[in-house]
């Protein structure tokens, strides 16, 4: 029996397959970056696959801003619990008590306070020395020239300019005691392989990736829905039911729901084959200023 | 339910290159978006970041779609490889786009080493450059068997036919000593799109298909049917079963269930009983697949292993000769270890010899002592254990290693592997029946290195003198091995470069290890600078036989004791490579004995090192 996978599918999960046995072999204490998105559950998947028949070797750790989508949190529970993951979740309770919002402190501090400084925090306190993420190479020009295997240097500082050269699939894989590894097995893939992939290997994803009428409302040119009664609205904002569904699942705030009746994963296919705007149009926070991922990733970002 | 029209497009990996200016990040953002693969928003962000950091006058600024990092915007040049994936119906690309300029050549080697076919731009006005040359030599060494030779800027040559025949006929003649089997030539004015996605009206004499329309039908195989399969062994683990089962990937060929295999560097053989890859078994595994596979047999297989069919097995060797190219500001130095990966296999390995630097430009060889970043040069190498490969020629997957410093992390070397130079089988260590254990036992002793490191004058051989004689007086059987001593004799063809006190430290060290073997208390005095090469002599004594004495004393106090006039003469500037003063000293991280002599006498520094091997049971209490 061959594989149902298009070779060019089959080859790139090979390659996430060899990285993820690498991340397993070469660190101490690897750990499994889980933001439930679609990136993350097909990183889940294929975790399952490298390391059939053993389980996971390593836990999976959610960084919650408080702020994630009701359904995104639903569904984390429910793959913990099937998949038998050793889920950790960690919280910039501090920062919460400061009364850090996604909204009115400014998404800057926000993602700062609430996503690096957590992500930065929860990695020194559990001495992880690798963490392994599903960031894609396409999403983002700075991104487009991380390395697979990407090195931190103390507190977690990218250096663009200290990357290491990636040759053949020869990953480098050695660390100093102050440094730590960022490792995305995605790296090569491109929005479009990673919903192809989950058709043909039919994966669960967050339900919000579907059509629905979703109450929303309009701000600043964007839809995004009301997810809870904390969304405060403005005198002249009114909520409406519109068909949305999500490209890119974040904090709820500042996650821009786009109009489509994709319904299924065989609609979303099709609809990427032919739409005009990037995945991450709908991201608030990358927008802030011209080379603000770059920024945020020599902080520690993901 | 699948979606046919992906599935039925293959994909082709490739890379553009060529001199700094010639436009590639412009070729590549213009292919991006003439193919419709830029989305509307970073479109909008292109027309933003045009107006801000733009070198075309207000018109859009592809490269700045390619060039993701703040420096590279400002400066307008492309600093790293960047990857980026776009496609037609016919065909998806993944192209690694490489910077230009010269001091960035090792990521031009990067991206050369992922693709299996090249673009390699130049300016139609400048002609063929030293970088073109250079780039043409390396993807011909890296195993790139198909270019496109694409002539940029045709509308500063009036769009005629004349300069780019001529450009074309020079390159062909220039490349017809390496080894491509197609190269190809289109003219283009990458700014204005001609020849790129549509045929050029400027240019009615060409007739030859534009660069998506090649990009699009280039042959693509990454791997030669001829290779023989291999799978690599990147860990073991229990299976549902209660057996062993070997987690991997085929780098090429495929294996199917019953097939009879060896497992390479045991030379040991087995019959495949199970494949199987989550969630179900499988009959057959090939070629780009990863899985799980079960033996038949119980047989020793650990990480790094490849399974081979058993008529077709790679060489197996711990010498080899090599093509290596630097990608260190460190620059190579023969004789220090480094870390060696190859497949999922890392041994340490060291260059044995450097037989001869190739000039980019010319091919020609020279005579050389090193490598400094982006040369490339021919070597022997040593592993410390047997590693399985194929010459890099017939196998890239299993012929390409890198070198990592073991200070630093540093990927600094790209190794790709030609023949063995001695078998490892034809090697067998003669055991003797008298070992190192029974001669130190008929000495009443036990064997070890006690090896003095610290800047020259620290004290080291002062101390050593007074802790030889305190053991003597213990009965103990010692020797001494000092630096200058043996610079006068065994090691008197060594200088103080770099390389120099590297072999210089790796003699001494071997010395060492005959005499630990005849059961002495071997005490060593060399500045010994680099951790590296510490490291390297300690990794070739049993554990805890080798004590690191840190001989500790400020530069300062060094100087102003300086009794052999070496810290005068190199402040004078008459003496180079003097440690502490222009070459550098990495003192010990954890040594087993630190002695801080500016707190003491030599003679309490010398009971301290007494009381330390009493402590550790090397002599007795």
């Amino acid at each position: 029996m061959t594989s149902k996978l298009s070779r060019h599918l089959s080859n790139l999960e090979t390659e996430a397959i060899v990285i993820l046995r690498e991340a397993a072999m070469a660190f101490e204490r690897p750990v499994l970056m889980y933001s439930i998105g679609k990136d993350s559950s097909v990183l889940l998947h294929l975790c399952r696959k490298a390391f059939h028949p053993a389980k996971i070797p390593f836990a999976a750790l959610h960084i919650d801003t408080t702020w994630k989508f009701r359904d995104m949190i639903t569904f984390r529970d429910r793959m913990a619990a099937e998949l038998d993951l050793n889920l950790i979740v960690h919280t910039n309770k501090k920062a919460i008590e400061d009364g850090v919002h996604p909204i009115k402190s400014g998404s800057a501090i926000y993602t700062r306070e609430m996503k690096t400084r957590a992500l930065r925090d929860a990695l020194d306190m559990h001495r992880f020395d690798a963490a392994i993420g599903g960031a894609r190479r396409d999403e983002e020009p700075s991104r487009s020239k991380e390395r697979i295997f990407s090195v931190r240097g103390p507190n977690h500082s990218w250096d663009p300019r200290r990357q290491r050269p990636e040759l053949w699939h020869l990953y480098n894989t050695q660390i100093a005691t102050d440094e730590t590894m960022r490792v995305f097995p995605l790296s090569n893939w491109t929005e479009l392989d990673v919903w192809e992939y989950i058709l043909a290997e039919d994966i669960p994803v967050v339900p919000l990736y579907f059509a629905k009428e979703r109450p929303v409302v309009e701000r600043g040119g964007s839809l995004i829905m009301i997810d809870d009664d904390r969304l405060e609205l403005e005198p002249e904002e009114k909520q409406q039911n519109v068909l949305i569904r999500f490209r890119s699942l974040g904090c709820y705030p500042l996650s821009a729901a786009v109009q489509s009746s994709a319904a299924s994963v065989a609609d979303i296919v099709e609809e990427l084959r032919t739409t005009r705007m990037s995945e991450r149009a709908g991201r608030l926070i990358d927008v802030d200023e011209t080379s603000s991922m770059e920024r945020k990733k020599r902080e520690g970002y993901f | 339910m699948h979606a046919p029209t992906h599935r039925e497009r293959d994909h082709l990996r490739f890379l553009a290159c060529g001199a700094v200016d010639d436009g590639k990040s412009t070729l590549i953002g213009r292919l991006m978006a003439e193919t419709g693969s830029i989305p509307d928003d970073q479109l909008a962000n292109l027309v933003h970041l045009s107006k801000k950091f733009g070198t075309t006058g207000g018109n859009l600024d592809y490269a700045l779609l390619l060039d993701g990092l703040e420096a590279e915007r400002e400066q307008g040049i492309t600093i790293d490889v960047a990857y980026r994936y776009f496609g037609t119906p016919k065909r998806a690309f993944i192209v690694a786009d490489t910077p230009g300029h010269e001091q960035y050549t090792r990521n031009m080697v990067t991206g050369a080493s992922n693709a299996e076919f090249a673009m390699l731009l130049v300016d139609a006005k400048a002609g063929l450059t030293k970088q073109t040359l250079r780039h043409s030599r390396i993807l011909s060494l890296l195993g790139i068997r198909r270019i496109l030779l694409a002539v940029n800027k045709m509308d500063l040559v009036d769009c005629a036919e004349a300069p780019f025949a001529a450009i074309t006929e020079d390159f062909r003649k220039f490349v017809s000593q390496l080894s491509f089997d197609q190269v190809d030539a289109i003219p283009i004015v990458a700014r204005d799109g001609d020849n790129i996605v549509h045929p050029s009206k400027r240019m009615p004499w060409y007739k030859g298909p534009t660069v998506l329309a090649h990009l699009e039908t280039v042959p693509v195989s990454t791997h030669q049917r001829e290779e023989a399969a291999r799978f690599h062994v990147q860990s073991v683990m229990r299976t549902d079963t209660g057996g062993r089962g070997y987690a991997g990937y085929v780098s090429s060929g495929a294996f199917k269930k019953g097939d009879q295999i060896i497992v390479a560097r045991s030379g040991r053989k087995s019959t495949i009983s199970r494949i199987y890859v989550y969630p179900s078994e499988i009959d057959s595994v090939e070629t780009g697949q990863a899985a799980t596979i079960e033996l038949a047999d119980q047989v020793d297989i650990g990480r790094g292993d490849i399974f081979a069919p058993v008529d077709a097995v790679p060489e197996v060797a711990d010498q080899f000769a090599a093509h290596v190219v630097w990608l260190n500001d460190n620059p190579m130095l023969p004789g220090r270890t480094y870390s060696l990966r190859i497949g999922t296999h890392t041994v340490a390995a060291t260059i044995t010899a450097l037989k001869y630097g190739t000039d980019i430009e010319t091919g020609e060889h020279a005579a050389v002592s090193t490598l400094a970043i982006n040369d490339i040069g021919f070597c022997n190498l040593a592993t410390t254990e047997p590693i399985a490969f194929d010459p890099y020629a017939k196998n890239r997957e299993t012929g390409a290693f890198i070198l990592v410093d073991r200070q630093t992390g540093a990927t600094s070397g790209a190794g790709m592997a030609d023949f063995p130079l001695y078998r490892a089988s034809n090697l067998v260590k003669q055991n003797y029946e008298i070992d190192k254990g029974y001669r130190a036992k008929m000495k009443g002793q036990r064997a070890a290195v006690v090896w003095f490191t610290g800047l020259p004058s620290a004290g080291k051989s002062t101390v050593l003198n007074l802790v030889e004689q305190k053991l003597s007086r213990r009965g103990i059987h010692t020797y001494a091995l000092d630096g200058d001593n043996l610079r006068l004799g065994l090691n008197r063809d060594l200088g103080f470069t770099e390389a120099d006190r590297v072999e210089n430290v790796r003699r001494a060290g071997e010395v060492a290890r005959l005499m630990v073997d005849a059961g002495l208390v071997v005490l060593c005095a060399f500045v010994s600078p680099f951790r590296n090469e510490r490291r390297s002599v300690r990794e070739r004594h049993d554990a805890g036989e080798f004590i690191e004495v840190f001989v500790d004393t400020p530069l300062a106090t060094c100087e102003a004791r300086d009794p052999k006039g070496l810290y005068a003469k190199a402040r004078a500037g008459k003496a180079f490579h003097v440690t502490g003063i222009d070459s550098p000293y990495e003192p010990p991280e954890h040594p087993e004995i630190h002695l801080r002599t500016e707190t003491g006498t030599p003679d309490a520094m010398a009971e301290q090192v007494i009381a330390d091997l009493a402590r550790m049971g090397i002599i007795a209490r």
